[in-house]
């Protein structure tokens, strides 16, 4: 056996096979069928559940629309998402140089965490008179204490006799940090990005609905509030599925980047046969 | 001619030189006592010749470690001094350190992972690879320096981590159960090799001394030239056993009847010593 197909073998890691895709696909599918049948069976109006073809065509109509609101939500999700990464992580590389730094901020980190964000988001939004950046700042906060919290216990989970090989070889300061913690503490970083980038859409969809009463919106959070007022439930149903469909995507892309990043060699990305 | 009669000169003064050279290795009333109370390790008398290889053979809390990690630097001793090459530990450069656990990381590549200490000192690249090279050759890894080290056995990694030792040419080998977590047919095969290489640094100016813990006696005979039995509570040395036997000793030595006597002749010594202890 060649190294490369020995490679292969021993590594089975890499894109997801069609089974990952196709049974959620087929319960999808299943589930939709459920829902028009019940839809059109009991004759409910769309007012307060709308088919799934209705939904559709509710897309496509109002696709301009929508997009728009989609596009201006997954620019705020993704400003929030790199200002909580560029945070976190350089939060986090200030904990592990120090312990009493550490000790010190740590409290407030976790503060920042519990306090729910849609009490904090009006206040932000009265201070911050440019309505993207209030909205970018409210998903940040959202998003930022994962990124931190698993960078922190990445970078200290080193193996103890590799850091104990730096030390014999006498490796300085920086040439620990980056030869060894840094590499040691990608996969949890990883984790935290998943983790991340789906509380930064949350942060942004929740931010938009504190703002969005203000008129400053056009995000999804605004379009499915504007069609609660219109009672236009179709136009609802059109932009939660928007929402939920870039929340599944922002997760895949983050799986997708892991696996890139990871390329096999950590355990989670190993795959039992 | 002329070459011959200089490379002679040459051959002449190293003598010279060596013969009067501080031991490799040098313990002077040595121990350990940790922070609880616990003696680690008595204070001991040790001199380790240039080119010797040592074998320090007991159970385990004897100690073994512990001296090692003295020896390393890794641990200050509570009392007493050690000394490589005529030179307090702290300044020591040519030392290398293989531990029982292959400690790779994972990841980065056979061939990165074996120039780790070479980037760690600064060497420039080109060299470094060129080192990297011959390292893996001499543990007969060189067509894998390409893979991950999940991808190889546990042997095969345990060769990267020699690799790795060998390639900053120490003149100061510590190995601490190196082949401790491995299956008897792989250790032995990884005696026989780390045999072969230690005796091919035998011709070279600068021999290799190597210092190898182990809790195998059929490994501390076949490896050694002198075998330190130690014991525990308190780690000590116990007894000392010279192996005469010229090397490179062959398998068959292995199962010959002198092998069998120096065996139980350490055996014995283990029992003694830990005789009225608890197992």
């Amino acid at each position: 056996m060649n190294a490369r197909a020995q490679r292969r073998r021993a590594a089975p890691w890499g894109r997801p096979t069609t089974g990952d895709w196709l049974w959620p696909l087929a319960v999808a599918v299943l589930l939709l069928l459920v829902w028009q049948a019940l839809v059109v069976g009991f004759e409910v109006p769309p007012y307060l559940v709308p088919s799934p073809l209705t939904v559709a065509q509710v897309l496509v109509a109002d696709a301009a629309l929508l997009f728009t609101a989609l596009l201006n939500t997954l620019w705020v999700t993704l400003l929030a998402f790199v200002a909580a990464t560029v945070l976190g992580v350089l939060v986090a590389f200030t904990f592990v140089q120090s312990r009493a730094v550490e000790r010190a901020l740590f409290p407030y980190a976790v503060l920042l965490q519990v306090t729910p964000i849609v009490a904090i988001a009006p206040l932000i939004i009265i201070w911050v008179q440019q309505p993207t950046a209030a909205l970018v700042i409210c998903a940040t906060l959202v998003a930022l204490f994962p990124i931190i919290a698993n960078t922190t216990l990445g970078l200290r989970s080193v193996n103890p006799g590799l850091l104990a090989y730096f030390r014999l070889q006498r490796a300085s300061r920086w040439q620990l940090l980056w030869r060894l913690r840094v590499p040691s503490a990608l996969p949890y970083f990883f984790g935290g990005l998943r983790i991340s980038s789906g509380l930064a859409l949350i942060g942004a969809v929740v931010a938009e609905f504190v703002a969005g009463t203000g008129g400053t919106g056009t995000g999804l959070a605004y379009q499915i509030l504007q069609s609660g007022y219109q009672l236009n439930i179709p136009r609802m149903f059109a932009a939660l599925f928007l929402i939920a469909v870039a929340g599944v995507l922002l997760f895949a892309l983050m799986a997708a980047l892991t696996r890139w990043a990871l390329a096999g060699w950590h355990d989670s990305e190993q795959r039992v046969e | 001619m002329i070459d011959a009669l200089s490379g002679a000169l040459i051959d002449a003064a190293i003598d010279a030189v060596t013969s009067g050279a501080p031991p490799a290795v040098h313990l002077q009333g040595a121990g350990k006592t940790f922070a609880n109370g616990q003696q680690a390790l008595q204070a001991l008398d040790l001199s380790v010749a240039p080119g010797e290889f040592v074998t320090l053979l007991g159970p385990s809390g004897c100690g073994k470690s512990t001296l090692l990690r003295l020896v390393a630097g890794l641990l200050p001793p509570s009392a007493g001094r050690v000394w490589l090459d005529g030179m307090p530990v702290a300044q020591a450069r040519h030392l290398a350190y293989v531990f029982q656990e292959p400690t790779l990381m994972p990841w980065a590549r056979v061939q990165a992972n074996v120039r780790l200490p070479l980037d760690l000192a600064g060497v420039a690249r080109a060299e470094a690879d060129a080192r990297v090279e011959q390292a893996l050759g001499l543990v007969g890894l060189a067509a894998c320096a390409q893979q991950l080290p999940r991808e190889l056995s546990g042997g095969m990694q345990m060769r990267v981590s020699i690799a790795r030792a060998l390639v900053t040419r120490p003149r100061l080998l510590l190995m601490d159960e190196p082949f401790g977590a491995l299956d008897e047919i792989t250790r032995n095969r990884l005696d026989a090799e780390l045999q072969a290489l230690w005796l091919t640094h035998q011709a070279g100016r600068a021999p290799l001394t190597v210092m190898f813990v182990t809790h195998s006696i059929h490994e501390a005979v076949f490896l050694s030239q002198r075998v330190l039995v130690m014991a525990a509570r308190p780690g000590r040395v116990v007894d000392e056993l010279r192996i005469d036997e010229p090397f490179p000793r062959s398998a068959a030595w292995r199962v010959s009847p002198a092998f069998g006597a120096l065996a139980s002749r350490l055996q014995d010594s283990l029992l003694q010593a830990s005789e009225g202890e608890p197992a």
